[in-house]
């Protein structure tokens, strides 16, 4: 995965803890974007949806994050790198149904402890550093050819 | 069958997106959990829910989902249509309950859009 000379498009964006009325924009708008580039629409499908997880991650539990794009050729990377609370146990929080989200949360629609295992399951690789009252960096990256 | 025939079926009411009345209709995916429809929705499907905030809007949007037919009488508010009719994505209201809803576009021979999985 060495394209790293060859980036096509570069955006970085913000995301910020509890902002439920703007949640959603960034992944929304990387979707269009990619659109507009012409990826398959099942590559497309997987970005936008495993940067909505992790996008969501962020407004529910973290103050804020950094978020970069990054199109090469070959592939698409999105990293969303927060301040925040972070996750004490990665392992246990990446297992289907863990969630420590609270009710209000749960009345939106999320807290299935879905979001994680369901990133990974649309990224090709999907790497995740966090510390504890720090943050946490959630490195997505899907292959764009199918 | 299309949009309009859902709607029909549904006695129910389309907030924006005319334009895709004729817009083919084959599969539901329905859920008032977006975790569920994020996981397990299929690209194409119409989704039902009683969920009416802005994120039934870009689940459905992220997802691929190209309707959404909201339940049990309820309203999404303005802002939420209008982000619907920005992404161009149409939704209907009902009065029906999500099992009635379901219930008739299963009845009308509409296909499930969500992956089985087994009980673990
Ligand atoms: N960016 C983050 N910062 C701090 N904690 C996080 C972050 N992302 C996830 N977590 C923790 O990991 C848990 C599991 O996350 P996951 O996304 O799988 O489920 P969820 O957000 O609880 O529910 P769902 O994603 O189905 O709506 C969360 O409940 C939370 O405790
Ligand atoms: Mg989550």
């Amino acid at each position: 995965m060495s394209d790293e000379g060859q980036i096509m498009l570069r955006e970085t964006f913000t995301v910020a803890g509890g902002d439920f009325s703007h949640a959603g924009r960034v992944s929304t708008t990387i979707k269009s974007m990619l659109k507009q580039i012409g990826f398959p629409s099942a590559v497309i499908r997987r970005t936008a949806i495993a940067t909505y997880e992790a996008e969501m991650n962020v407004v529910v539990y973290a103050d804020r994050a950094d978020v970069t794009f990054e199109v090469t050729p070959k592939t698409i990377r999105v990293t969303l790198a927060d301040q925040g609370q972070g996750i004490a146990d990665l392992e246990l929080a990446m297992q289907e149904g863990f969630s420590t989200a609270t009710d209000e949360i749960r009345e939106m629609g999320f807290g299935a402890g879905m979001g994680l295992p369901n990133i990974k399951r649309n990224a090709d690789e999907l790497e995740i550093n966090s510390e504890v009252g720090v943050g946490t960096t959630v490195k997505i990256t899907i292959n764009a050819g199918e | 069958m299309t949009l309009n025939e859902v709607i029909h079926i549904l006695d129910g009411e389309l907030l924006c997106c005319d334009e895709k009345m004729s817009m083919e209709i084959t599969d539901v995916c329905a859920s008032d959990l977006m975790s569920d429809v994020l996981a397990f929705g299929t690209a194409g499907s119409l989704l039902i829910t009683g969920l009416t905030n802005a994120q039934s809007v870009n689940t459905a949007d992220v997802a691929d989902i190209v309707a959404i037919a909201y339940v049990r009488g309820k309203r999404p508010a303005d802002d939420v249509v209008r982000l619907a009719k920005e992404r161009g994505l149409p939704v209907l209201v009902c009065a029906l309950s999500l099992y009635e809803a379901c219930g008739k576009m299963y009845e009308h021979g509409l296909a499930a859009g969500s992956e089985i999985r087994e009980p673990q």
